[in-house]
């Protein structure tokens, strides 16, 4: 048997389960490296993919004077009240990745920010994916079974070089009283590829984000997927935005939400700057119990040459799919967990298998529920 | 094997069908003729079940049990299958995963009948999403294929589909009423809805039926009842009330 990573022994086994629902694994046996902070504490770091760092920041930061350059660059530290409560910690936490030029992983990386005992917990990452790199990166955020309360304060910059590819998948596993606030930024050069993924599928206080990716150089893409489930109590306040700034630029924003009591409110905006750009947005609700699912897609068109478009849609699944499927032999309740999960399979172009196994399994384990 | 007595269902608080009476043996093949808006989709989706088709009179009996209220997928475990006109379009769900859980989980069974149906390729798409007529049928007709009913009703096979799938399709209906075996051996039943009787190019029926206005105005002889069609149309059922 593979043996785990260090300093991950002392994690409980109920602890171990949340974490491998968040995408992780304590063996990485499907990982090129792993990076792992317990509250404020790093555990583990490593990377074993030729051309691919991986540190904690404060290192990164002492290592490379250049960093400095690349550190709250696309987001504010005066953002607000989380992104100042972040640059305000002496020592910094949270990692920092750097694809070199060329590089690629076939196994992702993962990162693993785990809140146990601390209110609030901080980090700042920093991903940089150097000329035609490929990147892969996969990340579990999960509370203890025995945290009852706390915060997570999340600054992540994402840099796609020329020609180059970052995919980060992220996975979600908290608690019923724990408060979630991510902010995070991406720039993509020419040819570049950003794809990101957020899935969340358990219960959580309250989780507000909206990440901006620009696309500065040629021909960038931007693809954001988010697939997430409220139950009654959580308040999920998601978002993504892509700015299209450079000609032939294109973004897709994907979302499926479902509420069984509590609310989602599905923002997205594209805004086309340049000629030749297109963007599409597609925003699907499913009410399964009296909840909120506030969809908010917006398009912004400012000069003629730019396509974009969007489709809503929120409501119960459709009786007569229900009844088909009876009339195949499934009882009711078979044909609607069916239905749910074919709701949230979307198939991610361009994603690792080894990823979309990830995505696949965490919808599954939330499938008992429905 | 099924019989239907002063059947009276309302449609979205109209009465469609007065006082329907049927007997489909077993090993027989029916068909079920008649103008369009005259109730017949109306029959075999009150047969197998659905919520919007309220019985207010009479009954339905499967193997002399009555099913009239039983929930669809209990009728559908009793043996009674249909094929959808227009059936709905599932978004993310896979017609291979579909398939597997028609068939009782037999996946090595979907991809032998899926090649035969010329629907291999349809395995990994969702489930009648942007199917052309004749994929629709094809699809249809490979469910129940895997769902193996012993009573099977299927809704105007042949609209829609051109001339090199219905050969394929009237094949593989045929086989669904067990028209390959001796008549001796055979045990399931069918209702055939149809307009224009191509069907029966591809297997016999035992009796038809003509449903106008609701009300089942003739049975007799497919064929014959098919040969008024042709030449006279509808216009002669519509007011003969012999029964
Ligand atoms: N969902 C519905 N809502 C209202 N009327 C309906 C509905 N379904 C069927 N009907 C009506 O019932 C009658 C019979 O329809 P149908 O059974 O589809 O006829 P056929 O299959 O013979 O063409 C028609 O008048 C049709 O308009
Ligand atoms: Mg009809």
């Amino acid at each position: 048997m593979q043996k785990d990573i260090s300093g991950t022994e002392g994690i409980r086994p109920e602890d171990r389960a949340r974490l491998a629902e968040a995408g992780l694994e304590l063996d990485a046996l499907n990982r090129c490296g792993s990076f792992f902070q317990i509250d404020q504490k790093i555990v583990h770091t490593s990377c074993m993919e030729e051309g691919i760092e991986m540190y904690p920041i404060a290192e990164a930061l002492r290592r490379f004077s250049w960093m400095g350059e690349y550190a709250w660059n696309l987001v504010s530290r005066d953002k607000d009240d989380i992104t100042r409560y972040v640059a305000a910690q002496e020592e910094p936490k949270g990692y920092v990745i750097i694809a070199r030029k060329g590089s690629r992983n076939v196994m992702p990386l993962q990162a693993c920010l785990f809140l146990e005992h601390v209110p609030i917990q901080h980090v700042h990452n920093i991903i940089i994916a150097e000329e035609g790199a490929e990147l892969h990166l996969i990340t579990g955020c999960a509370s203890s079974h025995r945290t009852d309360i706390g915060a997570h304060y999340g600054v992540t910059e994402f840099y796609v070089g020329k020609n180059a590819r970052i995919t980060t998948t992220m996975i979600h596993k908290w608690g019923e009283q724990i408060d979630v606030f991510p902010r995070s930024a991406a720039r993509v050069e020419e040819g570049g590829t950003f794809l990101s993924n957020y899935i969340a599928m358990s219960p959580v206080k309250h989780v507000q984000m909206y990440p901006v990716a620009d696309l500065a150089g040629r021909g960038a893409v931007a693809r954001f997927h988010s697939i997430v489930v409220a139950p009654a109590g959580s308040h999920l306040d998601l978002g993504s935005r892509v700015l299209l700034s450079a000609p032939e630029t294109n973004a897709e924003i994907i979302s499926r939400s479902i509420t069984r009591g509590g609310t989602v409110i599905a923002r997205s905006h594209i805004r086309g700057g340049t000629e030749e750009t297109r963007g599409h947005i597609e925003c699907k609700g499913l009410i399964l119990e009296d909840g909120i699912i506030h969809a908010i897609p917006e398009i912004e068109g400012r000069v003629t040459g730019t396509e974009l478009s969007h489709e809503a849609a929120v409501g119960k699944i459709a009786r007569d799919e229900i009844e088909y499927l009876m009339a195949r032999g499934l009882d009711e309740e078979e044909a609607t967990a069916t239905i749910i999960r074919g709701f949230l399979d979307v198939r991610i172009a361009g994603l690792p298998a080894v990823l979309q196994k990830q995505i696949d399994a965490a919808i599954d384990a939330a499938e008992q529920g429905f | 094997m099924l019989t239907i007595e002063n059947l009276h269902v309302d449609v979205a608080g109209k009465e469609v069908l007065h006082d329907i009476n049927l007997h489909i043996g077993e090993g027989e093949t029916h068909v079920l003729m008649g103008p369009n808006g005259s109730g017949k989709t109306t029959l075999i989706r009150t047969i197998m079940g659905f919520s919007n088709y309220t019985v207010t009179k009479g009954r339905i009996l499967y193997r002399g049990r009555d099913i009239t209220n039983l929930p669809i997928h209990e009728r559908a475990r009793y043996g009674i299958g249909m094929m959808f006109q227009r059936p709905p379009t599932i978004a993310g769900l896979k017609l291979g995963k579909l398939l597997i859980a028609a068939s009782g989980n037999k996946p090595e069974l979907v991809a032998e009948y899926a090649a035969s149906m010329h629907m291999a390729d349809f395995l990994e798409r969702d489930v009648n999403a942007g199917f052309s007529g004749g994929e629709i049928k094809r699809s249809e007709v490979l469910q129940l294929m895997l769902q193996q009913p012993e009573f099977v009703m299927l809704d105007e096979p042949e609209s829609g589909v051109d001339l090199e799938n219905i050969a394929l399709i009237g094949s593989a209906i045929a086989k669904l009423v067990e028209k390959d075996r001796h008549i001796v051996h055979r045990h399931k039943s069918g209702l055939i809805i149809t307009h224009t009787g191509y069907i029966l190019d591809y297997l016999e029926a035992d009796a038809g039926h003509m449903l106008c206005d609701g009300e089942i105005r003739c049975h007799g002889n497919p064929r014959e009842i098919l040969a008024v069609i042709k030449s006279k149309g509808y216009r002669e059922c519509i007011e003969c009330k012999k029964i």
